[in-house]
């Protein structure tokens, strides 16, 4: 059912955690649905993710996708970092089942979300981010 | 990782030895069509089969003529549904009373019979999934033709009060159908004193082969054929007999027959270890299902702040297999129907667990199960974003 790749992040997922006094933080989805994602970002003067940490309420893509993503944007910077597609999760994991693409798109959403809390807090503009609400987050489920 | 442990015995069971061993001469040696009644090698297959009608008959108190073999529990359900529907139809009847908790056989048959006009009354379970008698009679109408009421639950294990259903059905004169796949075979049935006129069975859930299915009608039960063909099943489901899966299907019964009450027994006792275990080991969990009226081997949990299909991945890792009714196991939107019928909110759904386990199965495989689960729970409520929250809560 699953690539190689995802049961590799979903034995042994990368940057599980929290991080203390986090730069932007985002949590997207609901129990209602079965995933949660939460992503914290550690960001320098230079607007580069110095660290990245991860917590999921999910599936086994749900937790690997959230592992890969974090992986995926570890040392880059903010305005490369905005540019994570679901798309981009989901070869980068070797594919993913048709029911499971949410997932995917939950983690590219985490990441943006944390990415906004970080603009807000510091009065910054990413591009890419202009017109985004956090409340678009809130998709429905669609396992 | 050497160890492997079935625990999804409500899924299937491996098939007994010997049922297999009774299996295998009716493949390549006792070939014969039971239809083909002038030689030899074709009576020696209608005999079998009556052998086998024989043995579920006895199992159930019924007759042998009330004893019809079908393909398996969804399509006795099947025929138990649609064929009183078309028999009572012009008849005025157009009610059928179930339940919300019972298997998509069921559940799914109600949907379609709906577009020609039958109206379904799904009755509400409570919190340890156990209909209301009270709401039974209420929902009762002139127009009521069937109550169909599964025996035990699939999921969580519940028993039903199958004899107070029963009792109430025959005081109104309504045909009662219980769907008994998942209580056939550990749980003594008798359809006289349970005033049962219908009742699905299936081979695969007590060590017979897949496909092949019984159902129990009582005599002067007004319910349409179902298969329409050649004559056999008294004209009633047509279609050359599978020989050989009636006759594991009987060697099944047989066996099950044998020691039933001290299989139940060892069952019980294993799974109320695994039920103390995990409530001693594991915080945070919920049992679901009743804790005593339920089947002797099955075991349900939720467990807070994880999902299922996770817990499932990491315990197949451990040689443990089992199931969960999360929505992301499924493929489907929705948590399975019947926990949320047990008012489980959905985060606590998607976190079930189910257990089933068999004759197989000893103390030291229990133990382990126990183990492992600590294990696995803990690890994904490490990383579990509703689990640290909560956490901070508390501090
Ligand atoms: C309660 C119940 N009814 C019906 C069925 C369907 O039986 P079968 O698999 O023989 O079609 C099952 C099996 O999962 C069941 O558990
Ligand atoms: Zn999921």
């Amino acid at each position: 059912m699953y690539s190689e790749i995802v049961m590799d992040h979903f034995r042994n997922p990368r940057n599980v955690g929290r991080i203390e006094n986090a730069d932007g933080v985002g949590q997207v989805g609901n129990p209602k649905c079965g995933d949660i994602m939460k992503i914290y970002l550690k960001i320098n003067k230079d607007e580069i993710i110095e660290d990245v940490k991860f917590e999921t309420f999910g599936c086994g893509s749900a937790i690997a996708s959230s592992s890969i993503a974090t992986e995926m944007i570890k040392g880059k910077s903010i305005h490369e970092a905005v540019g994570l597609s679901n798309k981009a999760v989901v070869e980068a994991l070797g594919g993913l089942p048709p029911v499971k693409i949410h997932c995917s798109v939950l983690a590219e959403q985490a990441v943006k979300s944390a990415l906004y809390d970080y603009a807000q807090k510091n009065n910054k503009v990413i591009k890419g981010l202009e017109n985004y609400k956090p409340e678009d987050d809130e998709i429905h489920c669609q396992h | 990782m050497s160890k492997k442990l079935y625990l999804d015995n409500a899924a299937t069971t491996r098939v007994k030895r010997e049922v297999l061993d009774e299996m295998r001469q009716y493949f390549d040696e006792l070939y014969g069509n039971p239809s083909s009644q002038l030689y030899e090698l074709g009576r020696k297959s209608k005999q079998a089969i009556e052998k086998a009608r024989k043995t579920l008959a006895d199992f159930i108190n019924a007759d042998e003529k009330e004893i019809y073999f079908t393909a398996g529990g969804t399509e006795s359900d099947n025929w138990a549904l649609k064929g009183v529907a078309f028999a009572n139809f012009n008849k005025g009847k157009n009610h059928i009373i179930t339940t919300k908790i019972e298997h998509h056989a069921i559940l799914h048959t109600c949907e379609y019979l709906e577009k020609f006009g039958v109206e379904t009354t799904y009755l509400d379970v409570d919190r340890y999934g156990l209909v209301d008698l009270e709401q039974l009679k209420e929902s009762i109408r002139p127009e009521t033709m069937l109550i169909s009421v599964m025996y035990a639950n699939n999921e969580i294990g519940t028993i039903q009060p199958i004899e107070e259903i029963g009792k109430i059905a025959k005081e109104h004169g309504i045909l009662f159908h219980v769907d008994a796949v998942q209580a056939f075979g550990s749980i003594r049935i008798d359809v006289n004193k349970l005033n049962i006129d219908l009742m699905s069975m299936s081979a695969h859930k007590l060590g017979g082969p897949k496909g092949i299915g019984g159902m129990y009608i009582r005599k002067g039960t007004r319910i349409d054929n179902f298969i329409h063909g050649g004559g056999q099943e008294r004209g009633r489901r047509a279609g050359t007999e599978g020989v050989q899966n009636i006759v594991g299907f009987g060697k099944a019964v047989e066996i099950a027959s044998r020691n039933l009450d001290e299989r139940a027994e060892r069952l019980t006792a294993l799974r109320n270890r695994l039920v103390e275990g995990i409530k001693n080991n594991i915080p945070d969990v919920v049992l679901n299902g009743h804790p005593t009226r339920r089947l002797p081997n099955n075991v349900n949990f939720s467990f807070k702040y994880v999902e299922g299909e996770s817990i499932l991945l990491l315990l197949d890792m451990e040689g443990i297999s089992a199931s969960s009714g999360s929505a992301c196991t499924s493929g489907s939107l929705d948590p399975s129907h019947v926990l949320l019928a047990t008012g489980l909110d959905h985060g606590t759904a998607h976190g079930s667990i189910r257990f089933t386990l068999s004759e197989e199965i000893t103390e030291e495989d229990i133990d382990y199960t126990v183990e492992t689960m600590k294990n696995i729970i803990a690890k994904l409520r490490a990383m579990s974003p509703i689990k640290n929250d909560e956490d901070l809560k508390k501090n």
